[in-house]
């Protein structure tokens, strides 16, 4: 039977741990209102670009020279998966999510006889696919030193991917990320970057020019050379703005409910010291009792 | 006729920076610049590093742009731009410490990647200096 002192330690012990597990919970907050502001100041571009791209690719289809980034390069054997989660745990099952549909993915696609291989933005994905599918892996970037997310870090990582796409050491690619839906919701979701075809968001279409051409400057070709690029690196960086402001919402929920369930254990802890002290009186004064009665 | 106005937004990846009924946007793109008025004709281009110029009856507002696409429709003109800045709410004083960090960060520069990151950095700077100056 644990003593008097072992009960005021353990509850002390867990109120530290509910203090922190509340200042985790206040500090995702207030990240997840930045990264929220954040996700939908960037959403206009990459609809934008999105529908740019669109724009092209319905003018170029069809024709002969157009752009491998956009059409691929008529193969499909070779998959990369970008997996894209966060780089730090206490989230829930972000992570896990991402991880879970990624898992599916890649054993779907190796049932289809494709080869895969798997690149990890953000390193709590990647431990847990390097368990089942490490000789996939070919490269783990963290996102730990950046502070905040901005274009430029997607813009290393498409640069990569590209510099891969021109060696031909994939045909396909797919993107694996968390859509922020709501601060308790975050679905996991597969995007095609390359061809980039396959990845326009439906619905998008040729904006209505009245009977009037389309003039190009310079010309189509030379505009998709610099425009898929670019895409490539806005979907990215628009996939890991909705992966920080996931991970801040589900981090979020996470701590608060660790924080309630610190405060359900001290309740219960200290139920426990007093009736543990309460019943240590009642012995003291049984004795003192019995005692005056034996004299 | 009535000319009517030109719906513009110029947006950056980080966020939008304007939207909204002008009468034209001066724009430099990268065969030349071109003034977009109500009712242009359909065009996609890309931009080089520039200041547009946007007119709103008698008042005009620049923006700095690094790079981008300008597509026009019926429905109006779009730029994608790479970065932007308000020209407007800039510390000259600051541009300038600004250039002269990025000529220091060439200078030290120890990988080739370092100095390309460096190098672009001070070619904005400069055009913004320039911009701002011009």
């Amino acid at each position: 039977m644990a003593s008097l002192k072992e009960f005021r330690d353990r509850i002390d012990s867990v109120k530290s741990i509910q203090k922190i597990t509340k200042a985790m919970q206040m500090v995702a907050a207030a990240k997840l209102r930045r990264a929220q502001e954040a996700v939908e100041a960037a959403r206009p571009y990459a609809a934008r670009m999105s529908a740019v791209v669109g724009n092209l690719s319905s003018s170029m289809d069809g024709r002969p020279g157009a752009p491998e980034l956009l059409v691929g390069n008529g193969k499909s054997d070779t998959h990369l998966l970008v997996v894209a989660s966060a780089d730090r745990g206490l989230c829930g099952g972000f992570n896990s999510q991402i991880a879970r549909h990624a898992r599916a993915e890649v054993s779907r696609l190796i049932q289809d006889g494709k080869t895969v291989k798997i690149l990890c933005v953000g390193g709590k994905a990647a431990d847990q696919l390097k368990r089942v599918y490490a000789d996939n892996m070919v490269d783990v970037i963290s996102l730990r030193e950046y502070k905040n997310i901005d274009s430029s870090i997607a813009a290393g990582i498409s640069a990569k991917i590209l510099s891969m796409f021109e060696a031909g050491e994939f045909d396909v690619c797919t993107l694996v990320f968390s859509r922020f839906k709501s601060v308790i919701s975050q679905i996991p979701t597969s995007q095609t970057l390359i061809p980039a075809k396959d990845g326009l968001a439906e619905g998008v279409s040729a904006p209505d020019l009245g009977g009037a051409a389309y003039d190009y400057e310079p010309d189509e070709e030379d505009i998709l050379k610099v425009l898929l690029p670019r895409n490539l690196s806005t979907q990215i960086f628009q996939a890991l703005l909705e992966n920080v402001a996931g991970e801040m919402g589900a981090k979020m929920s996470a701590m608060d409910n660790s924080t309630r369930n610190a405060g359900e254990m001290i309740d219960k802890l200290s139920l426990q010291y007093n009736r543990k002290r309460q019943s240590m009186i009642t012995t003291e004064l049984i004795e003192i009792i019995a005692g005056a009665e034996a004299v | 006729m009535m000319a009517g106005k030109l719906q513009f937004s110029l947006v950056s990846p980080e966020k939008e920076l304007f939207s909204g009924e002008v009468d034209g946007v001066d724009v430099p793109g990268e065969e030349g610049d071109f003034g977009v008025l109500p009712n242009h004709a359909p065009v996609m281009t890309t931009i080089r590093m520039g200041a547009i110029t946007i007119k709103d009856g008698s008042e005009t507002r620049r923006m700095f742009l690094r790079g981008g696409f300008a597509d026009v429709t019926l429905e109006g003109l779009i730029i994608l731009a790479e970065e932007a800045v308000d020209l407007a709410g800039l510390d000259t004083a600051k541009i300038a410490q600004g250039l002269r960090n990025a000529e220091e960060d060439v200078r030290d520069a120890k990988t080739d990647e370092k100095r390309a990151a460096a190098q672009s950095r001070l070619d904005y700077a400069r055009g913004l200096s320039e911009a701002l100056n011009g």
